[in-house]
């Protein structure tokens, strides 16, 4: 058996006051101790914020679905939004029609503009175009949404008129293809800067690769690159189709306030964003089931934008798994 | 800005057996500003194996990378003199480096299989050259060759990246192998792998010299001794670059004696360790 150790506290303070090595500051320790508990308490604030709004939300639609008489289900899938009819009649699904609708043009839009030129920024682009290009589409995401919904109003709308009414097609002022091509532009750079992220991100090892089996740049960039950062686009994708359906000021000035289930997107249509822009902007009473069920349809879209993060992350994840 | 090669190759298909597979006359690859490379001669014997040898930053990756144009996808890098193939110039605007490379094929340091399985990593480079034989056919064959075959025969469709460090590198082999190159370069092709896999790929070099002609860089002088036929020495020639490191070609022999016998002192410094 070993010895036992030898006691060693020391008889000297520890502080000699010849020592140059003064240890640390009296302040270190403080920060030390204090740091943690400020950088956790300002982490908590953003949980606090989405607990404390979900919250509102759920007792402010359980007010909403006892105020009104009607259940979740009718809600829910309900074909018909009436809030003045008598009895009213609160369906929700025109409004996420409406959402879906210009969710669906706006990825059409998005889609292709964004991934394409992601793939351009990432594999074609010389070094000195891409440092101009790229901070430039980055700032089209920082112009305000209202901005685009001038746009629609001022330019994309009369544009459409006299491109389709001399074909005998009525575009509506307030039109769903508006709204559809701004908030299509508006996310091009969220598809565009996150999937170019995405995209040079794939190991060089893999480009060489290629190129040293003959291929051309295009089956490298298509055929090897592409494939190796799907999901990252599809993630890419997923987070600014979750923008367009959260999209408000673009498409209430685009699309106009119309809950209906309509095929023809020349006419206006509504969303749930902008369903809630009109009952706050409104004459709806306080308390009134009307001015409730705004809660209800905001808890539904924080819920949809809710799973399309959480899809976002999902396939993103599977992503960084491949190059573990 | 090319050097005259004597003789003139009369027709590039009737390239002898005796003729080099590969030769570099006066050949400059600068990077930018700085010159990585200065005044390389060099002949690489066909189906041999030829081993660059020398200090890290002596430009032999460099050199190897001017066999097959891919020192084309470094933005700023610029190639001066004459690098021959078969006896035809690969150097300039002019040649279409993307069949260069099918003929001259490559295996590179780390394993660098496609995120793909194990057949379409074999597949996807036959493809893209427009092969109409019988792809199952070819698969089969270029992993018999790469001896990786019966490891790999039950599980074709799982990921490439699932294999070993080893199997994976044998498997870019076979990848390299299907597109019918006439030459492979290997640009230290086991500096990531454990010594088993490494004698695995080096008995797979010797095997594969019969019918390819092996270029190979290594920091290993022991493994340019046990695989090499002809060994080429660079070294970096600091004070030529203004600072920066420029490589030289100091010389080349029979493997057997340019470690044995070198002519050069500065190949001596570096074989018995005083360099590098």
């Amino acid at each position: 058996m070993p010895p036992p150790l030898a006691n060693t506290t020391p008889d000297a303070p520890l502080l000699d006051p010849d020592d140059p090595w003064r240890g640390q500051s009296r302040l270190s320790a403080v920060a030390e101790f204090v740091a943690p508990i400020l950088l956790a308490l300002c982490g908590l604030v953003t949980v606090l914020t989405t607990l404390g709004i979900l919250a509102v939300l759920v007792v402010q639609s359980v007010e909403f679905f006892a105020a009104a008489g009607i259940g979740v289900g009718d809600f829910l899938f309900g074909l018909e939004l009436r809030p003045g009819a008598r009895p009213p009649r609160f369906g929700v699904l025109p409004l996420v029609w409406g959402t879906f609708l210009i969710a669906f043009g706006a990825s059409c839009v998005a889609l292709p503009i964004g991934l394409l030129s992601a793939i351009y920024l990432s594999e074609y682009a010389p070094r000195g175009v891409r440092a101009v290009l790229k901070p430039t589409l980055e700032l089209l995401a920082g112009v305000p949404s209202i901005v685009y919904g001038y746009l629609a109003l001022l330019l994309v709308t009369p544009a459409l008129k006299a491109a389709l009414e001399p074909l005998g097609l009525r575009v509506d002022h307030f039109n769903a293809v508006s709204a559809c091509l701004v908030v299509g532009m508006m996310i091009v750079p969220s598809v565009s800067s996150l999937s170019e992220d995405v995209l040079s991100a794939v190991p060089q090892g893999l480009r060489e690769a290629a190129y040293g089996l003959g291929a051309t740049k295009f089956e490298v960039s298509t055929r090897i690159v592409l494939p190796a950062g799907l999901s990252g686009v599809a993630a890419a994708f997923i987070l600014a189709v979750g923008r367009a359906v959260g999209e408000t000021m673009a498409v209430v000035l685009a699309a106009g306030t119309m809950a209906r289930f309509t095929l023809n997107p020349l006419t206006s249509v509504e969303t749930m964003t902008t369903y809630i822009i009109q009952v706050v902007g409104g004459e709806a009473s306080y308390g009134s089931p009307k001015y409730l069920s705004l809660f209800a349809v905001g808890l539904t879209l924080f819920a949809i934008t809710l799973a399309l993060n959480v899809l976002s992350n999902l396939v993103l994840r599977r992503y960084r798994e491949v190059y573990r | 800005m090319s050097a005259t090669l004597a003789p003139p190759p009369a027709a590039a298909s009737d390239a002898s057996a005796d003729e080099p597979a590969l030769q570099t006359r006066a050949l400059r690859v600068w990077y930018g500003a700085s010159l990585a490379l200065r005044d390389v001669d060099l002949d690489v014997p066909r189906h041999r194996i030829t081993a660059l040898i020398g200090p890290s930053g002596c430009g032999k990756s460099t050199l190897l990378r001017c066999f097959n144009r891919m020192n084309d996808l470094v933005p700023d890098a610029r190639v001066e003199g004459d690098v021959r193939f078969d006896g035809v110039s690969i150097v300039g605007p002019k040649v279409d480096a993307v069949t260069l490379r099918r003929r001259v094929g490559m295996v590179f340091q780390k394993p660098n299989p496609f995120p793909k399985s194990i057949y379409n990593n074999i597949a996807w480079g036959a493809r893209i050259n427009g092969y109409r034989g019988d792809m199952d056919e070819l698969v089969e064959r270029s992993l018999r060759r790469a001896a990786l075959w019966d490891e790999v025969r039950e599980k074709l469709h799982r990921s490439g990246l699932d294999l070993s460090g080893g199997q994976q590198q044998r498997l870019c082999i076979a990848r390299t192998l299907a597109v019918e190159p006439e030459v492979i370069l290997m640009d230290e092709p086991c500096s990531a792998l454990d010594p088993i896999s490494t004698a695995r790929v080096e008995d797979l070099m010797e095997d594969l010299k019969d019918d390819y002609t092996i270029v190979i860089v290594t920091h290993n002088m022991q493994q340019a001794r046990r695989v090499s036929d002809v060994t080429a020495c660079l070294m970096p020639d600091v004070e030529a670059g203004g600072g920066r490191r420029t490589g030289v070609l100091v010389e080349v022999s029979p493997t057997d004696v340019l470690f044995t016998n070198p002519v050069d002192p500065r190949t001596e410094a570096y074989i018995t360790g005083r360099v590098g």
